[in-house]
């Protein structure tokens, strides 16, 4: 049962702001859905490593890629050729 | 050949997103031929939204593979279709654009998840476009507009350039309004790209034919149960009798995992989703984010302002299948669901050439019907098994019920794309004769 509080600290951990009035909706509709997933506890058979796949590698080397104007180009804010972020700190 | 495409339609059925008024085209074995892309596919120059107001105004800086391909093939891209919000429905009623409305009945919904690219195809705008499939995207709309709609095998068709919603789960594919055209289209977008890792050069180059004479089709009773409209059920036990009168020859199969599919299909799509859309964050595009805020407040505030319900429910979904605590539960038990349905489908497939049953349970839905997120999961129980186990899988227009199409499901081997086509095509042939 995943409650109002836990609905919260879920959006805070995956940075989805969500309001207070929204908050009861969102548990009603997670714990159906929660429900529903119960039928995974019957799932038998352990993990293993998928068989038959191969790492698809190449060497290191530079190649062409967008220019710093195009890059730039959708950035909401920028400076001095730079994306313009919130800070962190 | 080349040229320019004047593009206007009466978009009555909301199906487009942006529209290009005069497309250019080159020589090519598609020169001249109209082709709308889904909204999530990036194409240069031209806005690509995801049918979100995130990426509003994002115009990507390169093509996808696929619209590369198509530009070379002399197609002429006349405009990006609407769609759910970053493919997360399946009636596109979730896209910041408004929903878009079945040419069939405009009173229904066209299926989604790349409903506006079925739509424009169905109701003669485009003779055929592009849609994805992430757990039945493209097979539910081409079943209820009444076109074709082919998801490839994974692999098959680069996904580069596609903006990602579940990696291990979409593919790029043709839709139109014959089998005949959505081969062609697949023909040009099947090619080898070094830049998908996930992709074996295993090229598509393939005329449909109709000979089925021998074909085994697995018949599995796990497709025709429990949820399953019987009008639609026998809609579809007829086609597979028009099928066996070509010679094809029915073997009953089972898949015992469906019981875990759906569950560990929205785990699975989930969780992905949660890592993948991490990326928008009003930085590098889409509206600007406030760089005053601090970093946790900005990115929450404009995450909840232009994400719409369905991708935070999602987005929330997956982040918590994945955490301390929950990810053995959920994530780890999903990949071992995944895991049975594909050894499932391996065993079917040593007694079947093909295995066919309904693409979508019912026909399509009121608009406004599927307002609780369950119930229109639950929708997607026939399709999102083949994206699991990573098979080819058709939709082909199989008659009515209650004036409404309704789908024929045919799924095949890994990389047995052209012997599901091949099966479309006969039965296509058989009914329009």
């Amino acid at each position: 049962m995943i409650t109002e509080r836990d609905i919260e600290h879920i959006a805070e951990l995956a940075d989805i702001g969500i309001s207070k009035d929204e908050v009861p909706e969102f548990t009603t509709q997670f714990n159906a859905i929660l429900d529903y997933f119960e039928v995974l506890d019957t799932v038998v058979g352990e993990g293993a490593p998928a068989a038959g796949i191969t790492n698809v590698f190449r060497e290191d080397e530079p190649r062409p890629c967008l220019s710093q104007e195009a890059a730039l180009a959708n950035a909401g804010s920028t400076e001095n050729g730079f994306i313009k972020a919130p800070r962190v700190m | 050949m080349a040229g320019t495409f004047d593009f206007s339609p009466d978009d009555r059925c909301n199906a487009f997103i942006t529209t290009c008024s005069t497309a250019p085209f080159t020589d090519g074995p598609l020169a001249g031929t109209a082709v709308a892309v889904k909204d999530n596919i990036s194409t240069a120059g031209i806005q690509t939204t995801c049918g979100s107001r995130i990426l509003e105004g994002y115009v990507p800086p390169y093509d996808a593979h696929v619209v590369e391909l198509l530009r070379n093939a002399g197609a002429a891209i006349v405009g990006k279709t609407n769609m759910d919000e970053f493919g997360m429905g399946t009636t596109t009623e979730t896209s910041a654009f408004g929903p878009t409305r079945n040419p069939v009945d405009p009173e229904r919904v066209p299926g989604g998840s790349s409903g506006g690219s079925a739509a424009a195809v169905a109701a003669g705008f485009v003779p055929m476009a592009l849609g994805t499939d992430t757990g039945g995207s493209i097979r539910c709309p081409a079943a209820f507009c009444g076109i074709v709609g082919l998801k490839p095998t994974y692999g098959r068709v680069s996904r580069y350039g596609l903006i990602a919603y579940a990696n291990s789960l979409e593919q790029i594919g043709p839709m139109a309004r014959t089998v005949e055209d959505a081969s062609r289209l697949m023909s040009v977008i099947a090619r080898y790209d070094p830049r998908d890792s996930t992709m074996l050069d295993k090229p598509y180059d393939h005329g449909p034919t109709a000979d089925i004479a021998g074909l085994r089709i697995g018949v599995p009773e796990e497709y025709f149960g429990e949820g399953v409209d019987p009008r639609v059920a026998e809609t579809v036990r007829d086609a597979i009798g028009v099928l066996e009168g070509l010679g094809a020859e029915t073997v009953p199969v089972s898949i015992p995992g469906m019981r875990h599919a759906l569950a560990a299909y929205y785990v699975i799509c989930t969780s992905e989703a949660s890592s993948n859309l991490a990326r928008f964050d009003g930085v590098r595009y889409g509206p600007a984010v406030d760089t005053r805020k601090t970093w946790h407040e900005a990115y929450q505030d404009l995450r909840q302002e232009l994400f719409g319900t369905e991708v935070r429910r999602r987005i929330m979904l997956g982040t918590f299948a994945l955490s301390a605590g929950y990810a053995g539960r959920y994530y780890a038990k999903a990949q071992v669901a995944r895991r049975n349905i594909r050894e499932d489908f391996e065993r079917a497939f040593r007694d079947a050439d093909i295995i066919a049953g309904p693409t979508m349970p019912t026909v399509a839905f009121r608009l406004g019907e599927k307002s609780d997120p369950l119930s229109m999961y639950l929708s997607d129980i026939l399709t999102v098994p083949a994206n699991l186990a990573g098979i080819p899988a058709i939709s082909v227009p199989c008659g009515r019920v209650d004036g409404l199409p309704v789908g024929l499901q045919l799924m095949g081997r890994q990389f047995e794309d052209e012997r599901v086509v091949d099966a479309a095509f006969a039965y296509e042939q058989e009914v329009r004769a």
